[in-house]
């Protein structure tokens, strides 16, 4: 096969397209991956990972500060701002270059360029002005997207930041007020509120972290208010007048409107599908509202060209972008795959408390006409909640009553985030209540809660 | 590079068989040619040679793994020089082997269909199993299926590795298809008001008595759910006559007689004669070689004769074609041959799909008359009892002949009354009168 010629070419090297070229090379096939800026894309360089660094720094900080409650004595602690990004940075710096290494290790050319579509089974890769045409039997499309802009709150780095800007502050702000109270917002709501930064939420949704089950985002609520966090629920951004070193931003709420002052604002209102520059038109790709419109294998509606991540539908998450870029990569070469079921994709914020879940709401559940059990446990009845200082939180889970399906698990709490895949395996596999009560949780620990939360829906919790 | 060997098709329309026995053991030599193993498929045993050789790396599916899919991974061979270190990081799967590095295989280019942003998975795995193998489903299908009377032995499993999942109890529902007999209500206190319900079809419980569970071969299941079905859905109808058989006796005898004289071995059977005299009767009454179809009545230009062969496994019904044109000594050399190999399940798909008319014998038995169940979509087969001496009246006064009951079950949509009469009574004269077959 000629040197340009490829019998995979992906478009971008985030979690979706980086996952998608090592598949498939390890598939036996000839892959080149193009990306224009670096390798791991958003989530690796200026999303998951090092907000989770930042977010890690934040809880030892809380964890110092709290010293005494351990018999321990610790004075004198306080955030180093410019260390504490740097460690973020480095974090994903590493990250970066081990993604590098891997796509060479897997014998994936990787081309440095900015790349679209130029006609059937062909890509003109950009670099530095110059444009090479190269063939590409199947295309994938893993482009990711980009920080959503409301018209006239642009913004602008200095004052109104996106969450590229509030991954590297130069100082941590007195004020902030962040727009948007998703996962993204409310982790640097967490974040710079540990720091000390008096911070605002504002959500128009009528409560914080709008997607999760009602209880749990009530739960969130109480527990944001007590750490000092301000939330304003059901509020709506009018506007924003940029002052020196300030914003003077209109919230409404009801029809009745208030002005506040903040240092700096993060708007943080979701993303838009980089659908732009791609060569899309004259295609048969379709995008709706600027995300690319697939079928269950990933197919757009082009012969020969995927598209997976953040490009496409929602859930705009890393691991459902890993995930169809392993798919699309098998489907490529012949295998049998299986569609994504998003109900069993989970979710998580790394807030304080911690935020995960897979599947339906409980609301969602009786929505769609599900009789259910609901099951709930406190990590206060668990010992190893105990032990860790951490009594504040709940596991809830929702089963179909006439089958016994999980439809749903949603966690408030310590590391509920890396308890999750529990439930997500549960899932996935198609358990009953009854696999999941014959199942030995080790004691103690905090996955406990995930029997007694099963348990409970059935009335049979042990600890509560 | 190690080659896959792959669930051959040994018929047109196979989907799955049984991979019945391996003759090669891991690590043995395979030339091109050899038998490597057998499979099993609904009506025979056939045998299976490798196209490639090499040395039989890996057996991927074990001996008696039924229900496997046609182009299923199932064993794998290394080539010259190669040793077993070349299946570390082998795919299995059918899908493109992970080479590390060079010689790619070339991936499909991929079809794109319009998005259809709903479509389901790629449709997997395994179809639906027959009763008695273990059935691999989700917990979550169990009960559902369980709650729904389905019968998960029915429901194709589209999940990892044919797994039965959630969805596919939710398909099978929507398509009203693996709906198992209904289930007894629910166990409760014994309420005798209610009226009894209907009994459902569910086989009954077995007696909690002694007993040996012979599991049911692909063969037998097809047998199975074809007899019923043509019992339960061929209106059936059945035409006895009787036949005297000493002129036919007596012709087979000479006939038999003259083989060493023409320097042949034949030895003709009655049932050769049966076959020739049924061949030759539907050449004369053609629309009873016919067979079903919704959309027409299909009448055969060529006249072939399924002939029902006893066998360990059931009954398999090998085909003598074209036997209204073929001699008795041919009829009879061939009879025996297609016997022979239907008993070591040996038959080749061809040998024993299609025909239009089937002969069953059970005279050898001592069975004086019975009546048979028609292989659709054949319109008739036909019953033939022993030859036994009878008293038979002739000519006002009582004689003894050796006579013969055949009976014809025929299939009323496609043969009426009138013309089966007509064929049997041709057949009658030929057989009573065994000169005009040697026309
Ligand atoms: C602050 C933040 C925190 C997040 N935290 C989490 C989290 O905790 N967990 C989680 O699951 N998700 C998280 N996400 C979301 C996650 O980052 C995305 O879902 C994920 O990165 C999507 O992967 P992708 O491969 O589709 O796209 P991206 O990661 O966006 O990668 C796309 C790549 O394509 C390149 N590219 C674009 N166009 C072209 C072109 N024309 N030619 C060549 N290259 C191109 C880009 O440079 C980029 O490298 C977070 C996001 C943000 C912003």
């Amino acid at each position: 096969m000629a040197k340009n010629s490829f019998e995979v070419v992906v478009v971008g090297a985030g979690p979706g397209g980086y996952v998608a070229a090592i598949r498939a090379a390890q598939l036996g096939l000839k892959v080149a991956v193009v990306e224009r800026e670096h390798v791991g894309g958003i989530c690796l360089n200026w999303g998951c990972i090092p907000t989770k660094a930042l977010l890690r720094s934040a809880e030892v900080f809380r964890t110092i500060k709290h010293a005494k409650s351990y018999g321990l004595k610790v004075s004198g602690a306080e955030v180093d701002l410019e260390a504490v990004v740097q460690r973020s940075r480095g974090v994903a710096k590493q990250l970066s270059g081990g993604v590098g290494h891997l796509l060479k290790k897997n014998k994936v050319t990787v081309i440095d360029g900015e790349a679209k579509l130029n006609g059937s089974g062909k890509l003109a890769v950009t670099k530095d002005g110059k444009t090479t045409d190269i063939m590409a039997k199947n295309i994938i499309l893993a482009t990711g997207a980009r920080p959503r802009v409301l018209p006239g709150m642009e913004p602008d780095g200095k004052l109104i930041w996106h969450y590229k800007h509030a991954l590297v502050p130069q100082a941590v702000p007195k004020s902030m007020l962040v727009v948007g109270s998703g996962a993204i917002g409310i982790e640097f709501a967490s974040f710079f509120n540990e720091c000390g930064t008096d911070v605002t939420v504002v959500e128009v949704m009528d409560r914080v972290l709008p997607v999760e089950d009602a209880e749990i985002s009530a739960m969130a609520h109480k527990s944001f208010e007590k750490q000092g966090l301000k939330i304003k629920a059901g509020t709506n951004v009018k506007g924003l007048k940029k002052n020196a070193d300030s914003v003077t931003v209109t919230l409404e709420k009801g029809g009745k409107t208030e002005e506040v002052t903040v240092e700096r604002v993060i708007m943080a209102v979701g993303i838009v599908g980089n659908v732009e520059n791609l060569g899309l038109e004259g295609t048969k790709v379709k995008v709706d509202r600027t995300h690319v419109v697939t079928d269950g294998m990933c197919r757009t509606g082009e012969p020969g060209v995927f598209a997976i991540g953040d490009l496409t539908g929602a859930p705009w998450l890393a691991h459902k972008a890993s995930h169809e870029g392993v798919m699309v990569a098998e489907f490529i070469a012949g295998k049998t795959v299986h569609a994504i079921d998003t109900s069993r994709i989970p979710g998580c914020t790394y807030c304080n408390p911690q935020v995960a879940s897979v599947g339906m709401t409980e609301a969602k559940a009786k929505e769609l006409g599900y009789k259910v059990k609901v099951g709930r446990f406190p990590f206060i009845g668990n010992g190893k909640a105990i032990a860790l200082g951490e009594p504040e939180g709940m596991i809830k889970t929702v089963f179909d009553e006439k089958t016994g399906e999980l439809l749903g698990a949603h966690m408030i709490g310590a590391e509920v985030t890396e308890l999750i895949q529990g439930y997500t395996i549960a899932k996935t596999l198609e358990t009953t209540e009854e696999d999941l009560m014959h199942v030995v949780f080790p004691h103690p620990t905090l996955s406990e809660m995930m029997h007694e939360s099963v348990l409970d829906a059935y009335g049979r919790a042990i600890h509560f | 590079m190690p080659v896959e060997i792959l669930m051959p098709a040994l018929s047109p329309t196979m989907e799955e068989g049984t991979l019945a026995k391996w003759l090669k053991a891991e690590g043995d030599t395979i030339a091109a040619g050899d038998v490597i193993c057998e499979i099993e498929t609904d009506k025979a045993t056939m045998e299976f040679e490798a196209v490639d050789e090499g040395i039989l790396g890996k057996i991927v599916v074990a001996d008696g793994t039924a229900g496997v899919k046609v182009n299923q991974l199932i064993g794998i061979v290394l080539e010259e020089g190669e040793d077993a270190s070349a299946l570390d990081g082998f795919q299995a799967g059918g899908g493109a082997p992970a080479p590390k590095g060079e010689a790619a295989p070339t991936p499909k280019a991929a079809a794109a269909p319009a998005p259809a942003p709903e479509a389901p998975a790629a449709p997997a795995s395994a179809p639906a199993k027959a009763a008695g193998e273990r059935v691999f489903a989700s917990p979550l299908a169990r009960r559902m299926a369980e709650q729904e009377g389905l019968d998960l032995n029915a429901v194709t499993g589209t999940g990892p590795k044919g797994r039965i999942v959630k969805h596919d109890i939710e398909s099978a529902l929507k398509a009203g298809t693996g709906k198992a007999a209904p289930a007894p209500a629910a166990p409760g206190p014994a309420v005798a008001s209610t009226p009894a319900a209907p009994t459902p079809a569910k086989p009954p419980a077995l007696p909690d008595a002694p007993h040996t569970a012979v599991p049911n071969s692909s063969m037998r299941k097809i047998i199975a759910k074809r007899l019923t079905e043509s019992k339960q859905t061929v209106p059936h109808f059945y035409l006895t006559v009787d036949v005297e058989l000493d002129a036919l006796l007596a012709l087979r005898k000479d006939l038999n007689a003259r083989a060493e004289g023409l320097g042949q071995s034949y030895k003709l059977s009655v049932n050769d004669l049966i076959i020739k005299a049924v061949a030759l009767a539907l050449k004369q009454v053609p629309a009873a070689n016919a067979a079903w179809t919704d959309e027409a009545i299909i009448l055969w230009d060529e006249v072939d004769v399924s002939v029902a062969v006893a066998t360990e496994g059931g009954l398999i019904t090998p085909i003598i074609r074209k036997a209204d044109q073929k001699g008795l000594a041919t009829i009879s050399g061939e009879m025996k041959e297609l016997a022979k190999k239907a008993r070591d399940g040996k038959l080749k798909p061809e040998e024993f799909q299609g025909g239009g008319f089937t002969i069953s014998n059970l005279g050898m038995f001592g069975i004086r008359d019975f009546a048979a169940i028609i292989n659709p979509p054949q319109g008739c087969i036909l019953a033939v009892g022993a030859g036994e001496q009878r008293p038979v009246v002739k000519d006002g006064a009582l004689a003894v002949a050796t006579v013969m009951s055949c009976t014809l079950s025929v299939d009323h949509r496609v043969v009426d009354g009138a013309v089966g009469a007509q064929f049997m009574a041709a057949f009658k004269k030929l057989i009573q009168d065994p000169m005009a077959m040697m026309l």
